[in-house]
């Protein structure tokens, strides 16, 4: 297994550096890229991508990182299923930090093995198997990660795993970008799309980003080579006036995705609303269990609350996760909300944009 | 050892009765047989001269055997190192055991036979030790704590404070293979299984780096926190600042993309056989030359330089492979893959 250096090649970032300088300068105004998936925000500030870019171009971060987006309500009511419903909850390691709107996480669990934390929703069969009682699994994430845990749900059901339940907060990425764009106050150029998700969903659920709103999209893989080539594709489209969805990361990307992937959600869930931290309320953003599966329904079994979104007093995740402000904006960065004290949820990811500018930061100018 | 293959340690073995000697005299001695100090004693008198530095440190790694290494080990060349790179020639070592009941036997005496042989290797001698045992479930199967004494060589300006505008930064090895072979065989990650452990004595380094005087200005072995944690430490407080460059990092390509799948920096994942020092530049290619002519030192290299306040001072910048430029602040919070 060798890293594909071509992707971190200096002379081929520096070529497209170029070009997006001269493109930038010919535009003479302020371009905002947004690029949607936590792992491009990572990633971009891990190379330093943002010294590169000319000073006009700026790079705002959107709602994907999939622990930011998850509300606060759905953490209470994760609780709720461990004091009041008396369950063992399975989940992938960075939920276990994310604080309830009263500030409280499901890190006060793990000692008791009340919670356990996942890194393969594979392991969930056996854990259904080892715990004694209902085990419920947090189901977070986009398109990338739906699948894998939809079909481990269809595998539970076909071999009579009993007691396992999907509490599910999953959401789908196209419906929160037509969400952005249609708030009055976007003010975004240009979207990086993102990698992971498009290996799945392929291109046309984007299209209407660039056929109803005008709006550039470009499909980005996580190499600095890559996501320059994205940002330059943008540009480039913003220049020529003429918008469309590109495919910049063909090695990994079709442009009809994987249907094999999709068929698999499609036999296990159906979509539903979804409450989004800072969006709030988008219909049809989410998925749930069929009703075939309703008796694995975690959140119909255990007749859990509705989820309500509220951040914490001072806390500006809702407005990270937008791209209306950037983390140093929000009063709480770096002080009163770090990695190990995190008040909201885009600094308790690794993937979250909070943690990733704390983490990343750049040399003040 | 023989007929203990498929015994387990019991609550009996740490009583301090017939049990615990039985472990002590079959176990525990045959592996330090033949040295000078043939007894694992409460306490032992040996003789020292000159300045001497003390270190102590507790071992929890999980799992306790992991490719390139083992806990008995690491033990002794992670105590071992801290001297080292104090500028002391590592003489005695104390072996303190805490064992969790129900430990296979079988398993304890090969980690001491690997304590045995690391001891020897690093031309140490364990000279005194214990051996507790705490219940089922009170303790993670095994932790060692070692304690180190060694002998002071270097001189005696040796340290963060001494480092200079202009000076330069060396890392000694391949960055990361440590903290990735255990990942990978705690997390039991297939990506990561071909990654040994760097587990190594660093004395023959820090010993080619003393002979520089005080042209040596600091060295550390980039443990926990990786060569990040070191770097920020070397210029923590000062009115100076650091610039490093990623494509001058030693790094492996295995441990380069399993640190890319995981979401992780080999800048931030930890060593056990990597030296970061500083150096005046007049002899940095010099010392680089000499690093490279041991096994671990081959792929040594300059990383980086200081340079003065200005705008960033205490900062270390990166100039990341494609010419960008960040600040490599030191990690914070767990390693953890990340979930997406």
């Amino acid at each position: 297994m060798q890293p594909d250096l071509a992707f971190r090649d200096r002379e081929r970032a520096a070529g497209i550096v170029a070009r997006i300088r001269e493109i930038a300068g010919r535009l003479g105004r302020d371009i905002r890229i947004m690029e949607v998936c936590g792992t491009h925000t990572v990633s971009l500030r891990r190379h330093g991508i943002h010294s590169l870019l000319p000073r006009t171009v700026r790079l705002v971060s959107g709602p994907g990182c999939p622990v930011c987006v998850t509300p606060s309500g759905f953490v209470a009511n994760a609780l709720r299923l461990i004091e009041k419903r008396g369950v063992t909850v399975a989940t992938f390691g960075d939920m276990v930090k994310v604080p309830d709107p009263e500030g409280r996480s499901l890190s006060s669990y793990l000692g008791s093995g009340r919670v356990r934390i996942v890194y393969s929703p594979l392991e969930l069969l056996e854990l259904a198997e080892e715990v004694p009682g209902p085990t419920v699994f947090l189901g977070i994430g986009f398109e990338t990660t739906i699948p894998a845990i939809a079909s481990v749900f269809e595998r539970a059901r076909q071999q009579g795993i009993r007691e396992l339940y999907l509490y599910s907060a999953f959401k789908t990425v196209p419906r929160a970008l037509r969400a952005l764009v249609t708030d009055p106050e976007c003010a975004i150029d240009g979207f990086l799309l993102p990698g992971h998700v498009s290996v799945v969903i392929g291109l046309d659920p984007y299209r209407f980003l660039a056929g109803e709103f005008g709006l550039p999209g470009v499909v980005g893989g996580f190499e600095p080579v890559d996501m320059l080539g994205a940002i330059l594709g943008i540009l480039s489209q913003l220049e020529s006036g003429v918008s469309a969805i590109e495919n910049a990361y063909p090695r990994a990307v079709r442009d009809d995705g994987n249907p094999a992937a999709r068929a698999v959600v499609n036999r296990t869930l159906v979509e539903s609303d979804a409450v989004w931290r800072g969006l709030g309320r988008i219909d049809g953003s989410g998925l749930r269990l069929r009703e075939e599966y309703a008796d694995m329904d975690a959140g119909r079994v255990f007749s859990l609350p509705e989820v309500v979104d509220r951040d914490p007093p001072g806390c500006l995740c809702g407005r990270v996760i937008q791209g209306k402000v950037t983390p140093p904006e929000c009063p709480l960065f770096g002080r009163r909300c770090t990695p190990d004290r995190p008040v909201g949820p885009c600094m308790v990811s690794s993937e979250g944009t909070c943690a990733a500018y704390l983490k990343y930061r750049e040399e003040s100018a | 050892m023989n007929g203990h293959e498929h015994d387990l340690i019991t609550l009996e073995h740490g009583s301090g009765g017939a049990l615990s000697r039985e472990l002590v005299e079959q176990i525990v001695y045959p592996c330090f047989h033949g040295e000078a100090y043939p007894e694992l004693a409460d306490s032992t008198r040996f003789t020292l001269t000159g300045t001497v530095c003390m270190t102590t440190d507790s071992y929890t790694v999980d799992p306790p055997f992991f490719p390139g290494g083992d806990i008995g080990r690491l033990a002794v060349h992670g105590t071992c190192n801290d001297l080292a790179v104090a500028g002391a020639v590592p003489r005695f070592l104390s072996l303190g055991l805490i064992v969790e009941e129900g430990f296979a036997v079988a398993d304890l005496s090969r980690l001491l036979r690997s304590v045995s042989s690391a001891a020897e290797e690093a031309d140490v001698a364990v000279v005194t030790g214990d051996t507790k045992v705490v219940p089922r479930g009170k303790g993670g199967g095994i932790y060692i704590n070692t304690a180190g004494i060694g002998e002071f060589r270097a001189h005696p300006a040796l340290s963060a404070a001494s480092i200079e505008e202009g000076d330069a930064v060396l890392v000694s090895g391949p960055i990361g293979a440590h903290g990735i072979a255990v990942m990978a065989a705690r997390e039991k990650l297939r990506v990561g299984s071909a990654v040994q452990s760097d587990c190594a004595p660093l004395l023959p380094l820090c010993t080619s780096l003393v002979a520089f005087g005080n042209e040596l200005r600091f060295m550390r072995d980039a443990t926990r926190g990786g060569v990040a944690a070191v770097l920020n430490e070397a210029i923590s407080g000062r009115e100076i600042g650091m610039e490093i460059a990623e494509e001058l990092l030693p790094v492996d390509a295995t441990v380069q993309s399993v640190a890319d799948i995981l979401g992780l920096s080999p800048l931030e994942i930890a060593n056990e056989g990597v030296l970061v020092a500083v150096v005046s530049n007049r002899i940095a290619q010099e010392a680089v030359s000499s690093l490279r002519a041991n096994a671990i030192g081959r792929r040594a290299a300059v990383v980086g330089r200081i340079v003065g306040g200005g705008g960033h001072s205490g900062s270390v910048v990166l100039e990341t492979a494609v010419g960008g430029r960040r600040i490599v602040d030191l990690p914070r919070g767990l390693l953890l893959p990340r979930i997406c």
